[in-house]
């Protein structure tokens, strides 16, 4: 797929809950084919202190409206300036980049599995399974009530489940121990959030044989796989994450 | 029309803008920003003779008006250089030139025979000054007679145009730049990148895996910029000036202070576009500017005196 460089205009900032935000962009061209598990490289200003691109997940895309949508978490200065984006704003993207998740096959039951704001890539992906005639479940997990993030459009992709390190909200835990995988079995599993929660969620898998893939969050400086600074360790030598991934089948990684 | 071009000696180049080693890649991760022909030169990626695997992640954070990398030379070898890359840059139309790294001398000498035999680059750039290895890189271009001898082997080897890539983190760039030259070297590039460090408060711990890594950007831009004049002033072979490029008039700051030739690097990073961007701009800074060949600003400080 073509990368471009492209400015686009913010038709939305929405701020969520807590330090979370949600950008819906859009621009002249119309937006590409977005496939779920791809990511954008934003230029936050012209300003030398917040230089370089930041990396951010498609949360979201609407083809009627020629609109896409990035969840944010406020995590530094980058994506403070970021948050304080108003309507009508332009903002420079290189995109889209990446591969995608890989699609089940009929019948297959799918898990749908981000801690924090690694459910962002998951929403795109959610829809895009229904639309194409999967009902995942949606297991979401927080560390307290002051990091949940809005959810209520991942109920439009199926069951969702949730889970708290303090219990503030569904069950109480780490997402690796909910209940849902001791009364549900999966043949499926896509995940992403922190490498903790990633690592867990590859160790089930792989002493069960589930196919599970994961969206991997490294430093990137020019996301289109020259700097090479975003490697990963696999069992085919270090790749970028930018142009091999974001998205990793856990048996690839040498995690 | 302005005339843009540059020569190393016999080897013409187009236009003035070429692109820093591993910044660009091999040049078609860019293709669909824009058209690698229009620039006056590619640098690839740093090049070894066995390929290397890298340093650990991470290997890279921002800093103020810049960035640290330690990516350690990553690169697939030599072997696979000749069969997959090599075929994918001769349609190329313009100068494409490989970076040369080694551990130890012999495994430069044995490149540089290698790429000797490859028709479509005319010039290598002998990177000595790489910080994020264990082995060679900096180290060569760090001690005055290993620079010398690197050169002289690889000189006597290398029959094409023969560049040579310098550390700033040296006390006096010029005893390097004159020493190489002595040695045979065709032109100078400089700076590599200034080693550097950043930590990480919350985690308490190093930014980088390797700790130390290297520092490119505007944050670097006086520096190389008073390296290249110092240089451009103590040798007679072409320079080609690098650090912190970001805009065309970032560039005629390092022509008028005597580079024949630049290179955009951590810029690419940022903009794809950025090394075309520059280009267009220091032709329209020589129009508005009423010269008609680069060559009339190439050292211009040192023309006019009138500072």
């Amino acid at each position: 797929m073509t990368k471009r460089i492209e400015d686009l205009k913010v038709i939305e900032n929405k701020r969520l809950k807590n330090d979370f935000f949600v950008l819906r962009l859009s621009g002249d061209n119309k937006i590409p084919d977005f496939k779920p598990g791809q990511f954008v490289q934003v230029r936050v200003d012209d300003s030398r202190e917040t230089f370089l691109r930041r990396p951010i997940s498609i949360h979201d895309v609407d083809y009627g409206t020629n609109t896409f949508k990035l969840l944010i978490q406020i995590a530094g200065k980058g994506t403070e300036k970021l948050s304080k984006l108003d309507k009508g704003d332009t903002l420079n993207l290189i995109y889209p980049l990446g591969n995608s998740f890989s699609m089940p096959e009929t019948n297959e039951k799918v898990l749908l599995v981000g801690g924090g704001c690694g459910i962002a890539p998951l929403l795109f992906l959610g829809k895009y399974l229904v639309a194409n005639g999967c009902t995942p479940d949606v297991l979401l997990g927080f560390r307290n009530s002051a990091r949940i993030i809005e959810f209520e459009e991942y109920l439009k992709i199926g069951k969702v489940f949730v889970t708290t390190e303090d219990g503030s909200m569904g069950e109480t835990g780490y997402i690796s121990t909910h209940s849902i995988f001791s009364t549900q079995t999966y043949n499926r599993i896509y995940c992403c959030g922190p490498d903790r929660m990633m690592k867990a969620m590859a160790g089930y898998c792989k002493s069960r044989n589930i196919l599970c893939e994961v969206s991997l969050e490294n430093l990137m400086a020019c996301g289109i796989g020259v700097c090479l600074c975003c490697i990963v360790d696999t069992v085919k030598g270090n790749l970028c994450t930018c142009t091999e991934g974001p998205v990793f089948n856990v048996n690839d990684l040498k995690w | 029309m302005v005339n843009l071009g540059f020569n190393i000696g016999d080897l013409h180049f187009k236009n003035p803008v070429l692109t820093a080693s591993g910044t660009f890649g091999n040049g078609s991760e860019l293709d669909d920003f824009l058209d690698v022909s229009r620039l006056g030169g590619i640098v690839l990626k740093g090049t070894t003779l066995e390929p290397r695997e890298g340093n650990l992640y991470p290997r890279m954070a921002e800093t103020p008006s810049g960035m640290l990398n330690t990516v350690g030379l990553q690169n697939k070898g030599i072997d696979y250089f000749e069969e997959f890359i090599y075929p994918r840059i001769l349609n190329y139309n313009t100068n494409v030139i490989v970076n040369v790294n080694g551990s130890y001398i012999e495994d430069y000498i044995a490149l540089a025979e290698r790429v000797n035999k490859l028709k479509k680059i005319k010039a290598i750039e002998l990177n000595i000054s790489c910080p994020n290895v264990k082995r060679g890189g900096m180290a060569f271009g760090t001690n005055l007679n290993s620079a010398r001898e690197v050169t002289r082997e690889v000189r006597s080897v290398y029959s094409k145009k023969l560049i040579v890539k310098l550390s700033p983190n040296v006390t006096n760039i010029c005893d390097f730049a004159r020493a190489v030259e002595k040695e045979g070297a065709d032109a100078v590039s400089l700076i590599n990148t200034l080693l550097g460090m950043a930590v990480d408060v919350e985690k308490m711990s190093p930014s980088l895996s390797t700790i130390t890594g290297g520092l490119s950007g505007p944050a670097i831009k006086p520096i190389a910029l008073r390296m290249v004049w110092q240089v451009a002033n103590a040798v007679k072979i072409p320079v080609i000036g690098i650090g912190g490029i970001m805009s065309s008039s970032d560039a005629v700051e390092f022509i008028l202070a005597g580079a024949s030739a630049i290179q955009v690097g951590t810029a690419s990073f940022i903009d794809p576009q950025a090394s075309i961007k520059i280009l267009e701009g220091i032709e329209k800074y020589l129009i508005n500017k009423g010269f008609s060949d680069i060559k009339e600003i190439v050292g211009y400080l040192n023309k006019s005196k009138n500072f």
